[in-house]
């Protein structure tokens, strides 16, 4: 039986046969990916991983965007924004951004460095199904790419109104959103999950 | 016996929702439900009650989607004057202003995704309640696209976020958000939410019924 799987999108069985390096197994009813086969996928997700928390500190200890007008300069970070909601009474907005541009993505990197590095050294991490299964469910909550955009379409709404100053922080932060989508992309969560040992 | 009927529940074998492992379906097991062996997730052969929690799920969505776009999303304060701004003023303010391809971005993530999507979930509530194998591959990549697209409705929220926390200057101009972004994120938030509850394998289950 761990020969087989079956659709998750369509239920239909099938049996699962080596694929090469980069190809990818497609349901043959209803077309969703069963599963793939990475090119060294735990060393790059790993390095993708540290290379992410390193430009996400950075991202988040600098001013992202500042504003000039006359001598006036506004500067801002990821948080400010987040404690003005919070300060005119949108808690639930500010909760919203704060989970959805911050907690999210950190808890997502924290818990993949836990996940890989003990199996890159060959050890079993404490709790890792439970981990990796918390990893796996936050995964459409990450919206970095999503705040992304929302910095560009600020950046022209203002632009008509003051000059613009990009910081350290929004150079960390394009960087961060391409390194993000390349460690979702090179992860293969059925390598991981073939680490839990487990009985039947 | 026919290949379109081989699915893991015609074997009463189930697949885990979140490691893939395929388990057998065993009985017994009093009070206590079934999970994966190897992650623990709980175990079912559909998403429990997928169709009437996605019904629910949907309809507030369409609720909030209301107050959403009537309401304001921002107020901006410059010079002693009180500015209100929709989605949809935003949209225009733009298209007059000339940036054209922001108003079309704006537009795209704030107005059309999240109707389309909530259009998409209601077509396929309906098309599985009324057990059709109308185009079934189709209707698997329609709720496919509806997982991939709605977070970028997230967009307008961040932009706001972003407009408060830059423009605090005082007399000269102030920017606070309006009630409007609240039920904006949670039309995002739950129009999300519903795209998880819906099981797509309910669109494939008809057609085994029928060959049976």
């Amino acid at each position: 039986m761990d020969s087989l799987i079956a659709c998750h999108e369509c239920d239909l069985i099938h049996r699962i046969q080596p694929l090469a390096e980069g190809a990818v197994a497609r349901c043959s009813r209803c077309g969703a990916v069963l599963y793939c086969h990475k090119r060294n996928s735990l060393d790059r997700t790993l390095a993708m991983t540290i290379a992410g928390l390193i430009l996400f500190v950075l991202a988040n200890s600098f001013p992202f965007l500042s504003m000039k007008i006359q001598a006036q300069v506004q500067e801002s970070t990821l948080l400010t924004g987040i404690k003005e909601l919070y300060a005119q009474g949108m808690w639930q907005v500010a909760l919203l951004v704060l989970l959805t541009t911050i907690l999210v993505p950190l808890i997502q990197l924290l818990s993949l460095l836990y996940v890989l590095l003990p199996i890159k050294l060959n050890r079993k991490p404490w709790k890792l199904a439970l981990v990796f299964r918390f990893v796996q469910r936050l995964q459409p909550w990450s919206m970095m790419e999503v705040f992304m955009l929302g910095i560009l379409v600020s950046i022209v709404k203002l632009a008509g109104m003051a000059s613009m100053v990009p910081g350290i922080s929004l150079f960390a932060f394009l960087v961060l959103i391409f390194i993000l989508a390349a460690s979702a992309a090179s992860l293969d969560p059925h390598l991981i999950w073939e680490q839990v040992e487990f009985k039947r | 016996m026919n290949q379109s009927a081989l699915t893991a529940r015609n074997v009463s074998l189930v697949s885990c929702p979140c490691c893939h492992l395929l388990c057998e379906m065993r009985s017994g097991h009093q009070g206590r439900p079934l999970t994966c062996p190897r992650c623990g997730a709980a175990l079912h052969q559909r998403k429990i009650n997928s169709l009437a929690r996605t019904w629910a799920l949907v309809l507030a969505a369409f609720v909030c989607y209301i107050p959403a776009n009537v309401l304001p999303i921002t107020h901006v304060t410059s010079l002693g004057h009180v500015q209100s701004d929709t989605i949809m003023s935003g949209v225009i303010y733009f298209m007059v202003s000339g940036s054209w391809p922001i108003a079309l971005v704006i537009f795209v993530a704030s107005v059309f995704v999240p109707l389309v999507k909530l259009i998409i979930l209601t077509f396929l509530l309906i098309s599985v309640q009324r057990k059709t194998n109308w185009r079934q591959k189709d209707r698997t990549r329609l709720y496919r696209i509806t997982e991939v697209i709605g977070r970028w409705s997230m967009v307008d929220i961040y932009v706001v976020t972003i407009l408060v926390a830059l423009v605090k200057m005082g007399a000269l101009a102030t920017i606070e958000a309006g009630p409007g972004a609240v039920f904006f994120g949670a039309v995002v938030v739950i129009t999300m939410f519903a795209a998880m509850t819906f099981d797509p394998r309910l669109i494939w289950d008809t057609k085994e019924q029928h060959n049976e």
